[in-house]
């Protein structure tokens, strides 16, 4: 009987998954996310 | 039933690996020592790219010896200008130049010896090469000629020269293009089933290196571009804060393509050294895929104290998500040296808790500076570098001399030494030339684990008595005012300038070894290297 593979051992050995999700979940967790509270941040008033 | 796999072991699924690999007629050897096969086109790569690490290591090296006789209270040596001149310089050439030429030879050889295929671009190769060469001399060019004062981090509104940003836009887009080319030889070794099963571990580290090096240079590309522009008044000044953020996505991150790339020299010192394995796959390759996830976001660090981002955003990229990628450091922490140790027992050497460490071949430079490494980074890195990225630890430490003191226990008493003991292997079999003087090699790992400890930790306490980083005079001469540093403080200055001079002696005998056996050393060429 074929043996199938695990998902955790699917998933380490798909190089082009993990370089999707280690991209993908950089940029929303610190460079999108961070982006988008400096672009909220409201004009600061002159005294 | 499903299954987690072993490297090396074929899954049914799988056709039978191609065990003369998919190299051309004539352009691959069989290593004299290892068995391995060695694709010519990329040893050749390795030892270019080899080569420029250790003259920008060099470079790098004088400049730590210049800083830390000027933080040195009583030797103070550089006039201010300088210091800021060679402070930029230090940090490029240790952190950026050293440490990436070396990491795309290790690439290179993972790619082609670990996965048996060949190199799947010589073009791409050379024009990497090519790229980073002159990208880290432009770099170089401008900053000794006073024209790039602004040191590593080059923050808007400091503005360097244009050809400053333009050297490190040709250096970041020639690592990529070297990266790229390391992603189509794993690509094309699995297509030609040039090996069994999963990759080695090794390789799954370097490509996790790899991985994270593609988000740091993506990062590159996006701050770099715009401060290119704008020196050259192409463009208005970027927002300072999105220059932070995004600039540290190149900055921090580039040091966790290091760590990846470390451990995988961990492991692959402790097999060559001792014979060890590592106790379980699944675990080891588990931590590599936590550092791809969540390692890159704690270059949230850097901006604790920064008032544009809010404190969900700090808490979650510093403390839950990146605690992940801490794990997956305390897992290669413990299962490295317990590797080692399980090694050591099945050889034998199993008399009480502590007899494998003790029988452990430290005469051998290669283990002796994979296990400081880990020593260093694991207990100094780890510890500092957890308790700075706690909110609350990181407002009092922001900015003094416990951040380098941190890191220079991670990316030198870490990296850098680990890299050193790669080299006394690197040296032998890809550049087939001995290494003269061995008692004095032996003991090159020492001196420099001693210097850098004793000059990290020095940094650290006299960082915890408020001695700020980046600063020529903590004295502030001339000044209305007196800051007051306690004594204590200054003695530690001067432990700092102590460790610095032992940590570059180490640094100049290693430099010096290599380059005369790459260059002058015995030949081993047909014959196995000479066991350490």
């Amino acid at each position: 009987m074929e043996e199938r593979k695990h998902p955790i051992q699917r998933l380490m050995d798909n190089t082009w998954l993990l370089l999707f999700l280690g991209v993908v979940l950089t940029f929303i967790s610190y460079t999108a996310w961070g982006v988008i509270e400096l672009m909220s941040l409201p004009n600061a008033t002159l005294p | 039933m499903s299954t987690i796999a072993i490297a090396g072991t074929p899954q049914a699924s799988e056709p039978p690996a191609n065990v003369a690999g998919n190299h051309p007629a004539g352009a691959v050897r069989k290593c004299d020592t290892t068995g391995l096969p060695v694709c010519k086109t990329a040893e050749r790569y390795v030892k270019l790219n080899a080569v420029m690490a250790v003259v920008f290591l060099l470079v790098g090296g004088v400049s730590a010896l210049l800083l830390g006789l000027t933080r040195w209270p009583s030797v103070h040596l550089l006039p201010v200008d300088w210091f800021y001149r060679i402070l930029t310089a230090h940090g490029l050439n240790m952190l950026i130049f050293w440490i990436i030429f070396m990491e795309v030879a290790i690439l290179y050889f993972v790619g082609t010896t670990l996965l048996n295929s060949r190199l799947a671009s010589k073009a791409l190769a050379f024009t990497s090469f090519a790229m980073m060469l002159t990208g880290a001399l432009l770099v170089n060019a401008m900053v000794f000629t006073g024209r790039a004062d602004v040191m590593m981090t080059s923050y808007v509104p400091l503005r360097a020269h244009p050809g400053f940003y333009l050297g490190v836009i040709l250096f970041a887009v020639g690592t990529l293009i070297g990266v790229i080319n390391f992603f189509a030889t794993v690509y094309i070794a699995k297509r030609d089933h040039t090996y069994e099963g999963s990759v080695p571990l090794v390789a799954f580290g370097a490509i996790a290196a790899a991985i994270i090096a593609v988000v740091t240079l993506l990062h590159g590309a996006i701050v770099m571009i715009p401060a290119f522009l704008w020196s050259l008044d192409l463009i208005g000044q970027p927002d300072a804060a999105w220059y932070r953020l995004v600039w540290w996505g190149l900055g921090h991150q580039s040091q966790q393509i290091n760590v990846a790339a470390m451990v995988s020299v961990w492991y692959f010192l402790a097999h060559i050294t001792t014979g060890a394995k590592p106790l379980n796959q699944a675990v080891c390759r588990g931590a590599f895929v936590l550092y791809i996830l969540f390692i890159n976001i704690a270059s949230a660090h850097h901006l604790l104290v920064d008032p544009g981002v809010g404190a969900t955003w700090k808490i979650w990229n510093t403390s839950y998500a990146m605690y992940l990628a801490v794990l997956a450091s305390m897992i290669h922490g413990f299962t490295v040296p317990a590797s080692v140790e399980l090694a050591m027992r099945k050889k034998g050497f199993d008399k009480g808790l502590f007899g494998w460490l003790f029988a452990a071949p430290w005469r051998n430079p290669g283990f002796s500076a994979f296990f400081l490494s880990l020593v260093i980074f694991g207990f100094l890195g780890g510890i500092t570098g957890v308790t700075l990225g706690t909110q609350q630890i990181n407002i009092i430490a922001h900015n003094t001399l416990r951040i380098p003191g941190h890191f220079h226990t991670t990316v030198v008493g870490g990296t850098s030494l680990a890299f050193m003991g790669l080299c006394y292997y690197v040296v032998p079999l890809v550049f087939r030339r001995e290494y003269a003087w061995r008692g004095l090699v032996r003991v090159q790992p020492y001196v420099f684990a001693a210097g850098i400890t004793l000059m990290a930790l020095a940094m650290s306490f006299a960082g915890s008595y408020g001695v700020p980083r980046r600063h020529w005079d903590i004295e502030f001469s001339g000044a209305p005012f007196s800051p007051g540093f306690d004594a204590a403080a200054h003695f530690m200055m001067g432990l700092v300038g102590v460790g610095a001079v032992v940590a570059f002696i180490g640094l100049l005998v290693f430099i010096l070894l290599t380059v005369h056996a790459v260059f002058l050393g015995r030949s081993n060429e047909g014959r196995a290297m000479t066991a350490w």
